[in-house]
């Protein structure tokens, strides 16, 4: 019998840590494990007897890429509760904001953690410095539009302060805004060129079969409100979220991995389930990136199309941020009054990878009782492994290194963010 | 000159501060052509062992495993800055600290006895020495590649120890507890984020830490003034650097007056 391990300490170029184990026997597959080693941080445990008013601070901490997602879950959801009614101004200068987190996500994704793989570099400095240079800069260039517009609208882009539930501490003037729309046009322009230039890299092709699930809005392509939906045709909601889906604990496994909870299937969530999801609500740009992406025709399940579904929502994001940034007009006042009562927030909204879902069940005076958070990361968790399982064996015969970057490669297609996945631990899967 | 070999880690933490780096972009790039970056798990594949000359290292010390790691960076480093709050003072997973870890674990996860992790989340320098410590939650850029630079001419950064108040003074914003009686732990919080927090019309909570020396009682003594309970008094202390002494010792403080009275 012939025995082959591959051991992947460290998975580069993803956030937070995570190491992957296969072992190879007589040219089968025997065991694969995505090892997560980030540690433990106790969020929802810690969140226990928090004032409501202190969420919006907490949970951006969970993740440093994303920290609006986890400011707008929150925030949305207890606003629900609370009945609070804010001006159509607050949820615009919001989807502004969210449409920034997802610019300066994407081009993070699409040029420091993925496009190394496809032209044979460990880095986007690597890039840069061997004659990739243009490329690379206007990747920064576009991320930055996005930063610097978070910035702009929450004081910092990592953990914005402004955000709060009524509103904002301070919104933004029209002035300070309007400042931005020369450079959104100008990454609009930009964005079409990326589009080609992903079209250009040698991507794998992995058509296999995939229930994807993402927020559905017949008016507005999903970020801060909607319904869920499949691929395959489920329909839910929010309130129904922890009834629909289900964490589960795996043999051998201190991870928790979502499923359906009827069928016990995994699913994907992330910027391919959104596009093929809301084809509807895309806008014009965006559709041209996506066909030029590969992207043409829907449905498309293939988890290497995603890199195209990232720069065609990249330029839906800058095509809403221009649209809502000319309309402008603050939200006055900034905030509105907040009066807690008592009952169970769930909301969940688009974060750059995935639906994120919250629940918080809060007291008479606003103190947080019970939180429940499930990541996009943790709910993809499982089927990055599926699709480990079934891509690995087709490269099997290549050498250790070639099939460490091919694992490493079905990971990155989740944009998985380890940080986030705070229901996730090592992982030990084995299955006959 | 050979160029200074340049490592970043990470512990228990968001990513918020390599990101910092990472979003430095333009200027990354340019830092690129001055260091060698020889181990940054999150922008590149390729590693190389140590030794490092400069270290970087963002999180807190969480689980057992996590102390070897960081006593193995410290033997294998030369200068090392610890970055953001998790790093210099526990971060926001210290809220578990001096509380009921089996509690906290068995409300999260379904099987406590997989769940492997320290009682308390700690700073770096509680474990090992640490040459520079750059707080903030995140961490500030500016300040960040400063610190790189001011390396690379082979001078140690010295950062601000005064408030944020003095911030708000210096860029003339108004001031949130005179002007709307809201909270703010700008006077006794070190600056080096800009003031952001009153700037958006808000108080600070305490991003980067105590300033040098923090009068805590007197601001405590004013928020309860403002009609606030000692508890949640306490609460915002402890809080994203609520593990830096002044803060906890702060906390402690309060709780044990609202426990006499």
């Amino acid at each position: 019998m012939t025995h082959r391990s591959v051991e992947v300490p460290v998975v580069a170029r993803v956030e937070g840590e995570g190491a992957l184990h296969v072992r190879i026997d007589d040219g089968q597959i025997t065991r694969l494990e995505l090892e997560i080693y980030e540690p433990p941080r106790f969020f929802e445990s810690f969140l226990r007897g928090r004032h409501f008013s202190e969420v919006a601070d907490i949970v951006p901490r969970i993740c440093g890429i994303c920290p609006v997602a986890y400011q707008m879950t929150a925030i949305h959801g207890l606003e629900h509760l609370f009945e609070v009614e804010v001006p159509e101004r607050t949820y615009e200068l919001r989807r502004i904001l969210y449409c920034a987190e997802w610019l300066e996500s994407h081009m993070l994704h699409v040029h420091l953690l993925a496009a190394p793989d496809f032209l044979g570099f460990d880095s986007a400095i690597e890039m840069a410095q061997k004659g990739f240079k243009p490329q690379v800069e206007r990747g920064l260039r576009l991320k930055r539009v996005g930063n610097d517009l978070m910035a702009a609208i929450g004081g910092r882009e990592i953990h914005p302060v402004s955000p709060m539930v009524g509103g904002f501490s301070r919104a933004a003037t029209a002035k300070e805004l309007r400042a931005f729309e020369g450079r959104l046009e100008d990454a609009l322009a930009e964005i079409l060129d990326v589009a080609d230039f992903v079209a250009a890299l040698e991507i794998p092709e992995f058509p296999r079969d995939a229930e994807l699930v993402s927020m559905v809005n017949q008016t507005d392509y999903p970020m801060n409100d909607g319904d869920m939906g499949s691929t395959r045709g489920r329909t839910w909601t929010a309130d129904t979220y922890e009834e629909v889906t289900e964490e589960i604990h795996v043999a051998h496994s201190t991870a928790l991995h979502s499923v359906f909870a009827d069928t016990r299937s995994p699913y994907f969530v992330g910027p391919l389930a959104r596009y093929n999801l809301n084809e509807a609500t895309v806008t014009p740009v965006a559709r041209d990136a996506a066909a030029r992406a590969g992207l043409a025709t829907l449905p498309n399940l293939d988890p290497f199309a995603s890199m195209g579904a990232r720069v065609a929502e990249t330029a839906l994001s800058i095509e809403e941020a221009l649209r809502l940034i000319r309309d402008y007009t603050p939200p006055d006042p900034p905030y509105v009054a907040v009066t807690p009562r008592a009952g169970s927030a769930a909301w969940t909204t688009e974060a750059p990878r995935g639906t994120l879902y919250h629940r918080y069940d809060v007291d008479d005076d606003g103190t947080i009782l019970e939180a429940k958070i499930v990541p996009p990361t943790s709910q993809n968790l499982r089927h990055m492994e599926r699709d480990l399982r079934e891509y690995l064996p087709g490269v099997l015969d290549r050498s250790d290194e070639e099939l460490t970057h091919a694992a490493e490669m079905v990971v990155r297609n989740y944009d998985p963010c380890i940080s986030c996945a705070t229901h996730f631990l090592r992982l030990d899967i084995e299955r006959g | 000159m050979t160029k200074p070999r340049v490592a970043v880690f990470k512990m228990a933490s968001c990513d918020g501060c390599q990101l910092q780096l990472l979003d430095a972009e333009e200027a990354l790039l340019d830092l690129a052509g001055a260091i060698e970056i020889v181990n940054f798990a999150e922008a590149t594949s390729h590693v190389e062992p140590g030794p490092y000359d400069v270290t970087l290292v963002e999180g807190s010390v969480s689980t057992a495993e996590q102390i070897e790691q960081v006593k193995a960076i410290r033997a294998e480093s030369t200068f090392l800055i610890t970055i953001g709050a998790c790093a210099t003072s526990g971060g926001i997973q210290a809220l578990r600290n001096g509380t009921d870890l089996a509690e906290h674990v068995r409300y999260v996860y379904p099987t406590p006895a997989y769940v492997e992790a320290l009682a308390s989340s700690q700073p770096i320098a509680e474990i090992v020495p640490v040459d520079l410590e750059l707080t903030g939650c995140p961490v500030d850029r500016g300040q960040l590649l400063a610190a790189l630079a001011w390396l690379l001419q082979g001078s140690v950064p010295r950062p601000p120890t005064t408030p944020v108040c003095i911030e708000c003074k210096r860029r003339g914003y108004v001031c949130v507890v005179v002007a709307k009686g809201e909270p703010c732990l700008g006077p006794v919080t070190r600056t080096g984020c800009g003031a952001i927090c009153p700037a958006m019309g808000r108080g600070c909570y305490g991003c980067f830490g105590p300033s040098q020396p923090p009068n805590t009682d007197a601001l405590a003594k004013r928020f309860i003034e403002l009609g606030m309970s000692p508890t949640r008094v306490a609460d915002t202390f402890r809080f994203i650097t609520g593990y830096a002494p002044a803060f906890r010792e702060a906390a402690e403080r309060l709780e044990r007056a609202e426990a006499i009275t």
